[in-house]
């Protein structure tokens, strides 16, 4: 049960909002030490993890080029360009993103996509630019909403894809594991049964975009009517505010749809 | 042969001249803790391989208590101005595009071509590594592009480097710390204890209630450990093999397939995939560090119940 203990910090640390890499710190030693090992132990096991993972860390190699080209107005082009298709709404700009990521993933070619190449220089700009050009400037929270659903389609579109390619990690590591356990299963196999799952996450989510590009009009309709009276003692209603929240979804449960 | 140690080299270079370019930021108040983290974490790479494993752990917790006690302090002004940016923009229009999709299309071809490039019959590239060292290739080589095409200063791209990562920060560590406490769980023994405990408290004698105890139990165990391949092994042994397929007879393949995405949309709600929900927080200067997971647990929530009912409908159907 002592093992625990580390699992704890983690839940406790997070929820109380401390510097991550603190809390999971924290955690690993606290988890070496109940697990029996000495301070000695654990650090040098935490120094000899860190440094086999370091391989994680080399998506940050892309920085020098994203900012030379976003100094150099990478950004305002992607927002421009999508000034000029009139039928681009931002859920839809997502929606063809995550169908792109979807269908390449599931081909095997989970490296065209990540945040750092293509969410933050193109993608989120795109989503951005696309609402700009029909509602005009957006508020920060708008602003921050959008790109975290493009942070988000980018994640769903890889984990919901990759899995129909048969000689993707987590197929070989399932197939490994049966084997080990008398189990002989065609990596085919394992791939079809992807499948019913990819569907699902895509009708979801289209849902979900659906409802963000109902919004995000709603939301400009709203702010249209409170600028035209500006004396409005509405103009700073929690309603409002809660409408325009990055990170609040209102449409979340309404998705249950289909 | 080419391995990762060279895009380690690289990799390392480049974080030192983040933290050098921060140390000659004489308006930062900060820029002595940011010399110091950026700095350690260099030192990683270009002698990781080489210190023992106790220097690397002791040189980590001073990164982490630099990062924590000390603070980083948030990032640097944009270096050019909107309307200069816009300028530019119109100037170069859509060739900016060009080396912005360098990187996946090089990546692409080193992925899928290095394994054929061979030097008197040994592999040019390390075959186990070839996607790391194909995306590293492809950032020297859209760097390359872009440099020529833009002719830009030369110590231009080390500082817009040192920009974005100051404005991710501390987070930019994290996916690297957290792989290292998986590793400290998995030495301690954590996912034993989790499926002991599992096994003993919840009635598991009606298949659907089993499927459902498998899925949520996958989705729960991958938001506490971030990885749903940490999950998958534990889960399966513990409650996917001998209830769902020995004593209720369901198709492993099915149960093991749908668990795994099951595992995935714990994934989409956890701060413990830093990789993929807090960096690109960090990396769009969202203010809730929390706003990609927030966006993403109503999907991850109504896909985990998909899911469930995928699987009960489809497990026992098709037997092997």
């Amino acid at each position: 049960m002592l093992t625990l203990l580390g699992v704890l910090v983690v839940i406790v640390g997070f929820a109380l909002r401390f510097n991550a890499l603190l809390v999971v710190t924290v955690a690993g030693i606290v988890t070496g030490l109940a697990g029996g090992l000495s301070l000695h132990d654990v650090i040098a096991a935490f120094g000899k993890a860190f440094t086999e993972n370091r391989y994680v860390a080399i998506i940050w190699m892309v920085l020098p080029v994203i900012g030379l080209l976003e100094r150099n107005g990478l950004k305002e082009r992607a927002r421009e360009m999508m000034s000029r298709v009139h039928a681009a709404t931002t859920g839809r700009v997502l929606m063809v993103y995550m169908a792109l990521r979807q269908i390449t993933a599931a081909l095997g070619l989970t490296a065209l996509g990540g945040h750092a190449q293509m969410v933050r220089p193109l993608l989120a700009p795109m989503a951005e630019g696309a609402a700009e050009s029909r509602f005009g400037e957006l508020s920060d929270r708008t602003r921050f909403r959008i790109r975290a659903h493009a942070a988000a389609v980018d994640n769903i579109g890889v984990f919901f894809g990759e899995d129909i390619f048969i000689a993707i990690g987590s197929i070989l590591l399932i197939k490994g594991f049966l084997a080990q356990n008398g189990i002989d299963v065609a990596a085919t196999t394992l791939a079809k049964w992807a499948v019913p799952t990819a569907l699902c996450a895509t009708a979801i989510h289209f849902v979900r975009l659906l409802l963000l590009d109902r919004s995000l009009e709603r939301q400009a309709r709203a702010a249209a009517l409170l600028s035209d009276c500006p004396t409005d003692p509405l103009s700073d209603s929690p309603a409002v505010r809660r409408s325009d929240g990055p990170t609040v979804e209102p449409e979340g449960p309404g998705a249950a749809g289909p | 042969m080419i391995g990762l140690n060279a895009v380690y080299v690289l990799m390392g270079l480049m974080l030192a001249g983040i933290a050098v370019v921060n140390l000659g930021d004489r308006g930062d108040r900060r820029r002595l803790n940011k010399l110091v983290f950026w700095g350690i974490w260099a030192i990683t790479f270009l002698l990781g391989s080489h210190l023992p494993d106790f220097a690397t752990g002791c040189l980590v917790i001073g990164m982490v208590l630099v990062s924590s006690i000390g603070g980083l302090g948030g990032a640097p002004p944009e270096s050019a101005t909107r309307a200069e940016r816009d300028a530019s923009a119109r100037r170069w229009g859509s060739r900016l595009f060009v080396p912005a999709l360098l990187i996946p299309a090089v990546t692409l071809a080193g992925t899928s071509g290095f394994k054929y490039l061979t030097v008197n019959g040994a592999p040019l590239v390390d075959p186990k590594q070839v996607t790391v060292i194909s995306l590293a290739l492809a950032t020297v080589v859209a760097l390359a592009a872009g440099m020529g095409m833009l002719r830009a200063p030369l110590a231009s791209p080390i500082q817009e480097a040192r920009r974005l990562m100051d404005a991710v920060g501390w987070a930019a560590v994290l996916p690297q710390m957290l792989a290292a406490l998986g590793a400290l769980f998995a030495i301690a023994g954590v996912g034993g204890v989790v499926s002991t405990l599992v096994n003993r408290w919840i009635p598991l004698d009606h298949a659907f209630v089993v499927v459902v105890t498998y899925a949520v139990g996958m989705a729960l165990f991958t938001i506490v450990m971030g990885n749903a391949f940490a999950a998958f092994p534990v889960m399966t042994a513990g409650i996917g093999l001998p209830l769902i397929v020995t004593k209720f007879g369901g198709d492993p393949a099915i149960m093991a397939a749908i668990g795994m995405l099951s595992g995935y949309c714990g994934t989409l709600m956890t701060p413990m995939a830093a990789n993929f929900n807090i960096v690109p927080a960090a990396l769009l200067e969202l203010p809730d560090e929390n706003g990609v997971i927030k966006v993403q647990i109503p999907t991850g929530v109504l896909l985990l119940g998909a899911n469930i009912l995928l699987m009960y409908f489809l497990v026992f159907r098709y037997r092997p």
